[in-house]
């Protein structure tokens, strides 16, 4: 690094080659601000088309439940509600599952088996939402009529499940969830792989050395690697699931003003109500719409600033460790 | 490689000297096989998924073989029968131009970050906003351009482009910046000891020997790309006949295609959007399948 700046010093260029130099540099210094541009712009140009809405709402936008356009009141809160709802149950169902896949990659599978499994993900991670969102609701939510009503009648009568467990519709929370999940674990399990593998080998045979099971040896030694890494991935997977807009609109059943423990019933989440709505909205809706996109963004980009930061931060660490 | 082979015949021997069926060791392999158990889990929906999408969208796409991939959308969505040659123009066209815009900036971007931002406060925001970008929600993309290009200039596929550009340009930047990381340090000063200028040593050294690497990691921006809806209900419109001109005029694409007949009751629409999931599924795993055969291609060579 330091020679190259050195050598970067050295005036034996002619002219013009030197001013070709400049220039390119310039060039590729603007292509970089191009990314502050863009994320400034989102923010500014936005927000300031929220006007509207926040003067005809104020700060009831962010606690009112009710959507009901006729009357022109606008509320997120239902929203907010059912976008956190949908990406809490997908998670519920990724979580393990990532985590376990990412452990049998990296700890458990023989050699051969590893590729197939890389694969595996990326067909997964490659398949647009929209296809996962019409497989959800023309196949998925078809068959797993049956499964929606036995959960209801089996647990209807216990104190917390059955209020869980409610009166069931095929497009609800849980089908959006279930699509969800499907599509945030190729993005945990890349991570989770990824800090798996910060574990330094000299720790995992030591833990083997002391006669630790194979999962004595995960738990002892991989784990306590890789806590902050894990968070960070999940935190990543939250945002991605809060902000899927296509499969969530076709399967979560459009229903406004919900707020409910209920995974069995039908809701709304942020992205899908804008493209629902977006169509045949007013100047004050159309407002009000991209007021919600705002907060979407918002949130957004809080959980990707602290989950980046920890994976980043827990990789290095681990890695200055070795 | 050589660390992981100690590892295993270290547990081996372990294993062989360990009383047996011992409460820890039951318990090691019950862990062990829920781990296989959701390695085998995550199989399941990829093959139902794609073999709904291979036995509902097979039959549309070759009952009415070639002319589902040529033929107008019919006007009237209860109709049976073809096509979807306007969605497949304006996704090719779409994509295309969104490639054109973000693919030339991302690896500027990345030259930037890693040939001469290196570790400066400047490249190091730079970097950190790349990857929370990546997290932006893609409908987040389509209203942002919908308020600062649609409102202005109207619907066309180049609203729908710039949005995707948007979505792709942070994923560029990090994958060729993970690229030019690999080139050894050498090849630089190596040129420089020629007396090369930085700007000719990163365009004729660097990155021609970071290039297959970037063509893959391109490519699999590519592939997700075609395959986003969101950016695209705000921007693009809706077409039914073929509009080769992305800069004016209502254009179409296959995803937003699937989503309208996704949630359309009649069969024959349904089933044009099971074609059109075939389609656009086919077109994803073909640029996902050059990216891998490109970068394990150029493993082999080094």
């Amino acid at each position: 690094m330091t020679t190259e700046q050195h050598i970067d010093e050295l005036p034996n260029l002619s002219g013009s080659s030197q001013r070709a130099d400049k220039a390119f540099r310039w060039v590729s210094i603007g292509a970089g601000l191009i990314v502050l541009v863009i994320l400034g712009l989102i923010t500014y140009t936005m927000a300031s088309r929220t006007g509207p809405v926040f003067r005809h709402m104020g700060f009831r936008f962010f606690t009112e439940r009710r959507w009901a356009p006729p009357k022109e009141i606008y509320g997120a809160l239902a929203l907010m509600w059912g976008t956190l709802f949908t990406a809490i149950i997908a998670l519920f169902i990724a979580v393990p599952i990532s985590i376990g896949i990412a452990l049998f990659v990296t700890q458990v599978a023989p050699a051969w088996l590893r590729k197939p499994m890389v694969y595996v993900m990326d067909l997964l991670a490659v398949i647009p939402s929209v296809v996962f969102g019409m497989w959800g609701v023309l196949v998925l939510a078809r068959h797993i009529k049956g499964l929606y009503k036995w959960l209801h009648t089996t647990f209807d009568s216990w104190p917390i499940l059955g209020s869980i467990f409610g009166k069931p519709q095929t497009r609800s929370f849980l089908t959006a969830g279930i699509i969800l999940s499907i599509m945030v674990i190729p993005i945990i399990t890349s991570l989770a792989r990824e800090v798996f593998e910060t574990t330094p080998q000299s720790e995992k045979e030591a833990a083997l050395a002391l006669g630790a099971t194979r999962w004595e040896m995960i738990r002892g030694a991989v784990f306590p690697h890789s806590k902050g890494g894990l968070v960070g991935a999940v935190m990543l997977g939250l945002g991605r699931a809060m902000g899927e807009t296509i499969a969530v609109a076709l399967t979560i059943g459009s229903a406004l003003g919900q707020l409910t423990f209920n995974v069995l019933a039908p809701g709304n989440s942020m992205p899908s109500l804008i493209t629902a709505e977006w169509g045949e909205a007013d100047a004050l809706k159309k407002s009000a719409l991209i007021a919600v996109a705002v907060t979407l963004f918002v949130i957004t980009i809080i959980i990707n600033v602290i989950a980046t930061s920890v994976v980043q931060r827990s990789i290095k660490r681990s890695r200055g460790a070795v | 490689m050589s660390t992981m082979m100690s590892d295993q015949s270290t547990a081996q021997v372990l294993e062989d000297l360990r009383p047996k069926r011992s409460w820890r060791q039951a318990r090691s392999n019950i862990m062990v096989m829920l781990m296989g158990l959701a390695a085998l889990v995550i199989v399941v929906p990829l093959v139902f998924v794609i073999g709904s999408v291979i036995s509902r969208g097979a039959g549309v796409v070759f009952r009415d073989f070639p002319s589902f991939f040529t033929k107008k959308i019919p006007i009237k969505s209860e109709d049976i029968g073809p096509g979807m040659g306007p969605a497949i123009v304006g996704t090719m066209l779409i994509t295309g131009f969104a490639t054109l815009v973000a693919v030339p900036l991302g690896i500027l971007g990345a030259v930037y970050l890693h040939e001469y931002g290196g570790t400066t406060k400047l490249s190091k925001l730079i970097r950190f906003l790349a990857t929370v970008m990546t997290g932006v929600p893609s409908i987040v993309m389509g209203l942002f351009i919908y308020v600062i290009f649609t409102l202005r200039f109207g619907l066309s596929g180049v609203g729908g482009a710039l949005a995707l550009a948007c979505l792709m340009l942070p994923v560029v930047i990090r994958a060729t910046e993970e690229m030019l990381r690999l080139v050894p340090g050498n090849l630089r000063e190596a040129s420089y000891a020629l007396g090369t200028s930085k700007s000719r040593t990163i365009l004729t050294v660097v990155l021609p020997s970071a290039l297959p690497g970037i063509v893959s990691g391109c490519l699999l921006a590519v592939a997700r790309a075609a395959g986003e809806t969101a950016p695209l209900l705000f921007t693009i419109g809706a077409a039914r006949a073929v509009q080769g001109n992305i800069f004016k005029g209502a254009n179409t694409a296959l995803p937003a295609q699937i989503f309208e007949n996704a949630k359309s009751l009649f069969p024959g629409a349904q089933e044009r959007g099971w074609g059109a999931a075939l389609t656009l599924v086919g077109i994803a795993f073909l640029f996902t399948l050059t990216a891998r055969i490109v970068s394990s291609a150029y493993q082999k060579r080094r």
